[in-house]
């Protein structure tokens, strides 16, 4: 029987549920120290000075350190150069929560002591803490290298001029994609010990390789001592693939003080420093006909990089212009977009990471079109739809080349869900009667580019390589080993590729182990992120097992004296095919495999060992069609979702339970970015939402149920067929949210209202139109 | 300023001289070494560092060690079954993919718990509402409901030992 496709438990789970698990807080080691920051509070003044006298005179305090402790040093990596973060700092503070100074000391609570009696003397300089108050004339400039607060500004190759004065319509919208903070449940957290025989940095992070890659090079150390181990991490959602000045300076001071040094991020810092996600505001033009087919699309992207721009955050706005068109068949499409620098903490992926905002605004525009035309946006939709024989279908952008989809087929199987006609007579009804709550139905036919990528993708996010490494290891007795270099951090990777494997293998799913997350192990890496997991690393699974399966069966046909293209295996063992009496089990073809006198001629010891290096020719292209129906209490303003119907085409699905579990977690963060989350500041840029208390992370009573559904067209770029999963979710679900609310106020006269759709904003329509 | 406190953990008597500000999660996590509770704020909203305090779901980041002399605590390291099997909740987890990177886990377990001991047989509504103190980022909650529920449906649910 196939484990590809099947409900298969996770092998993670019986250390996560019984608190066997180990996430880097959790390591002690002899000596360990603690590290604690003091960040600013200012979001944009001048360092008078730091008095760090008090704070070492503490007893128990190890360290203290400002800029001038590390004047020699280079910025933190991943920066722009010459816009890049100092690892403290230096003179000027771009932001709150940027660090200021550190302390080191025996424990968490005197090196947080310490911190409280470090004074920062700073002359407040003017702060702009939006877009639009770093690009208005005259406003103070951050980085006086760039001269002004844009740091890339890419016009239209052809603004569309004509296809828009011929077009029969046209609309515009001004959408803004609110700033999130990923939030994983665990904060930032490392542990740093350098000592002679070099450095280990424990880290809770997407891409130990990379990290250890980097930090390695930073410090000028070689590779081979330089050892990076991520652990069970708790969460990351994109926001642990970037570096921070925290990983830099516990290895330091490790060094510095012979100790190893953990820093344990809280909560508050973790929602200014840990880097935020979306940060968008889109300027869209679509021009149409009468019939809502769609002849031209314009859409100019303005990025909020925050204080410090970085590679991933500059990528941000490609992806989303890249997927403008979404799943439509646009005749012309022009794009732009530009990189602004703001007082306020730095702009980096979050799930999605740019492809959320593309959807978002193409399906915002769709029922736009299907609010002046006065056609039904599901019709709009089919409409305008890439028909399935048009793949592969080449779009305005390069980097996306769609391979596969069915979009009109996931909208058929949405609608089998989705009691659409009834719905809208239930919405007319309620209209008319004043207690009744209106009504909404909102829909999104969602595309998104992921399964990154193809050989020179995550090179231009500053990756060493796009492939995943895969390293299948069988040992003597027949059992296997997969080590891969895609860390996970939750996905439930150890259970989705040893039914992989054990498919490929012919080994029993309960003798495959699976390890990763640490560079002294694991051959190589790139990481966990954009959806790449199984695409990617999966694919290099399947590839390897594939590899040690064809050379257990040489040897099994050598022992069985039979040709190797006879051999077929079950039960873990091995027969010559019509001869069922004759076999030889796994676990004796394995002992047997590292005995040179028991192996075919030409064969070496080891044969049963393969490392992939697994390259993909394109990126993936997860699609799906997604509805919501809200209720709205005319009251409070209050936006309930009384139901979520989900259709998505992530190609062949390794563990269904699995990709539901993905699916949920996109959506619920999706829906969350729609009607809850928002990082806010103050003209004067100080955080508005910088606890728990204030950013509004769901629970379970905010969110809705879910019903799910699927279609599959295999992904053409893997042998599995699959297209990833992880974060469709989240690119689906705030259109379909928001297109509902702006349904059921439609008869208001509304034709948008900006994320997070939250009571007051709702209300004061309500109001409004009283 | 350090204080005396003794308190039974899991069924064993542990007592150690505290700082009278030591929080009862950083009194299981680094006195004792039982990590299996974790933070995740410093709000008292996310919940990951629920434990029972003589059977009640409490919140160790806001409790004091020293406050607690003479009480009971149950945490995840004490919620499988005196067999060593998981007990009814902790497989209602694993069945039903309540848990993705497991952070939050320990968490929504202990308060699944102090809810089941008091409603054993909760309709989804009286989970969401029981778990609106514990945040999970990762699974969008609906298989967390179904655990609860998987367990509430299976009370005497035992694997035959330890796991």
């Amino acid at each position: 029987m196939s484990l590809v496709g099947a409900r298969v438990l996770r092998k993670e789970d019986p250390n996560l549920i019984t608190g066997n698990g180990q996430y880097v807080d959790d390591l002690q080691p002899a000596g360990c120290t603690a590290m604690v920051f003091v960040r600013s509070t200012e979001a944009h003044a001048k360092i008078r000075s730091i008095d760090t006298a008090e704070a070492l005179a503490l007893p128990g305090v190890l360290a203290v350190w400002t800029s001038a402790n590390i004047v020699q040093l280079a910025n933190c990596p991943g920066g722009l150069p010459g816009l890049d973060q100092p690892l403290l700092a230096k003179d000027v503070v771009r932001f709150v929560g940027e660090g200021v100074a550190v302390v080191v000391a025996t424990d968490r609570y005197i090196a947080a002591d310490a911190a409280e009696l470090i004074v920062v003397d700073y002359e407040p300089l003017p702060a702009v803490a939006s877009l639009s108050a770093a690009m208005a004339p005259g406003a103070v400039v951050l980085h006086e290298v760039l001269g002004g607060n844009t740091v890339h500004f890419q016009d239209f190759e052809n603004p569309l001029n004509e296809a828009f004065a011929a077009a029969p319509r046209t609309a515009s919208m001004h959408i803004v994609n609110n700033r999130c903070a990923p939030s994983p449940i665990e904060p930032n957290v490392c542990l740093a010990d350098w000592g002679r025989s070099g450095l280990t940095l424990w880290a809770a992070f997407q891409a130990p390789h990379h990290l250890r890659n980097t930090i390695a090079q930073y410090f000028g150390i070689p590779q081979d001592s330089t050892r990076v181990v991520a652990p069970d991490v708790g969460g990351g959602f994109g926001a642990k693939i970037n570096f921070v000045p925290e990983f830099f300076l516990t290895a330091l001071l490790s060094k510095e003080i012979g100790r190893p040094v953990k820093y344990t991020q809280t909560r508050s810092e973790c929602l200014v420093a840990m880097l935020h996600g979306r940060a968008q505001e889109h300027d869209a033009s679509v021009a149409f006909d009468n019939d809502g087919r769609i002849l031209a699309l314009k859409l100019t992207v303005t990025q909020d990089q925050g204080a410090y721009p970085n590679g991933t955050g500059m990528g941000l706005p490609v992806l989303t212009t890249a997927m403008a068109a979404g799943c439509y068949r646009i005749p012309a499409v022009a794009i732009s977009w530009r990189n602004v620098v703001t007082n306020t903490t730095p702009v980096a992926a979050y799930r999605g990471a740019g492809r959320p905002e593309a959807s978002y605004t193409i399906e915002r525009l769709i029922d736009l079109i299907a609010d002046e035309t006065g056609v039904d946006p599901v019709e709009v939709r089919r409409r305008n739809f890439i028909p399935v024989d048009a793949f592969p279908y080449a779009t305005h952008s390069p980097l996306a080349m769609y391979d596969s989809g069915n979009f009109a087929g996931a909208l058929d199987e949405l609608l089998k869900h989705v009691n659409y006609d009834d719905l809208k007579k239930e919405q007319e009804k309620r209209r008319q009667d004043p207690a009744a709550k209106l009504l909404g139905i909102g829909f999104s036919s969602w595309l998104e580019i992921a399964g990154f990528g193809p050989p020179g993708s995550l090179e231009a996010f500053g990756h060493l390589a796009s492939w995943e490494s895969a390293q299948v290891r069988i040992q003597p007795d027949g059992s296997a080993i997969i080590f891969t270099g895609a860390s996970p951090h939750g996905q439930g990777t150890v259970t989705t590729y040893a039914q992989i494997a054990a498919d490929e293998l012919g080994i029993d799913f309960d003798r495959i182990s699976v390890k990763h997350g640490d560079t002294a192990v694991v051959p190589q890496g790139i990481g966990t992120m954009g959806s790449r997991a199984v695409a990617v690393g999966g694919e290099g699974v399947k590839t390897a097992s594939g590899r040690v399966y064809e050379n257990a069966k040489r040897i099994a046909a050598h022992l069985l004296e039979a040709s190797a293209e006879d051999i077929i295996i079950e039960d873990e063992k091995f027969f010559v095919k019509g001869t069922p009496a004759r076999s030889v089990p796994w676990s004796e073809v394995a002992w047997k495999s590292f005995q040179p006198l028991e192996l075919p001629g030409g064969m070496e010891p080891g044969a049963l060992d393969s490392t992939v290096f697994q390259q993909v020719p394109n990126f993936s292209f997860p699609s799906g069609a997604y509805c919501c129906v809200v209720e709205i209490d005319r009251e409070t303003g209050g936006v309930n979702i009384v139901n979520m119907y989900l259709v998505d085409d992530c190609g062949t699905v390794i563990n269904p339970l699995l990709v539901e579990g993905q699916v949920h977690g996109g959506v619920a963060q999706g829906i969350a970015q729609a009607l809850y989350e928002h990082m806010l500041y103050d003209p004067s840029g100080v955080p508005r939402t910088s606890t728990f208390m204030d950013y509004l992370v769901p629970a379970a009573s905010d969110l809705p149920g879910y019903v799910t559904g699927r279609i599959n067209t295999p992904n053409p770029s893997n042998t599995l067929g699959a297209k990833g999963v992880g974060e469709s979710g989240s690119v689906g679900a705030p259109p379909a949210v928001v297109n509902a609310v702006v349904d059921a106020l439609s008869h208001l006269g509304v034709k948008h209202i900006d994320m997070p759709v939250t009571p007051i904003k709702v209300w004061n329509i309500l109001e409004g139109a009283k | 300023m350090t204080i005396r406190t003794a308190i039974t953990v899991n069924g064993k008597d542990t007592s150690r001289e505290v700082e009278a500000r030591t929080l009862l999660v950083h009194y299981l996590r680094e006195e004792l070494g039982l990590t299996g509770t974790h933070v995740g704020c410093d709000t008292s909203n996310c919940g990951a560092c629920t434990v029972l305090l003589d059977g009640e779901a409490v919140k160790s980041c806001t409790v004091f060690a020293a406050q607690i002399h003479d009480c009971n605590i149950t945490t995840i390291e004490g919620a499988a079954q005196a067999d060593g099997s998981f007990s009814p909740i902790q497989e209602g987890f694993r069945q039903e993919h309540g848990l993705q990177c497991g952070y939050c886990t320990p968490g929504m377990i202990m308060a699944s718990t102090a809810l089941l001991t008091e409603n054993p047989n909760p309709t989804e509504e009286e989970i969401r509402h029981a778990l609106e103190g514990n945040l999970c980022r990762c699974t969008g909650y609906e298989m967390i409901v179904n655990a609860v529920r998987w367990a509430a449906e299976h009370p005497n649910f035992t694997s035959g030992g330890a796991k």
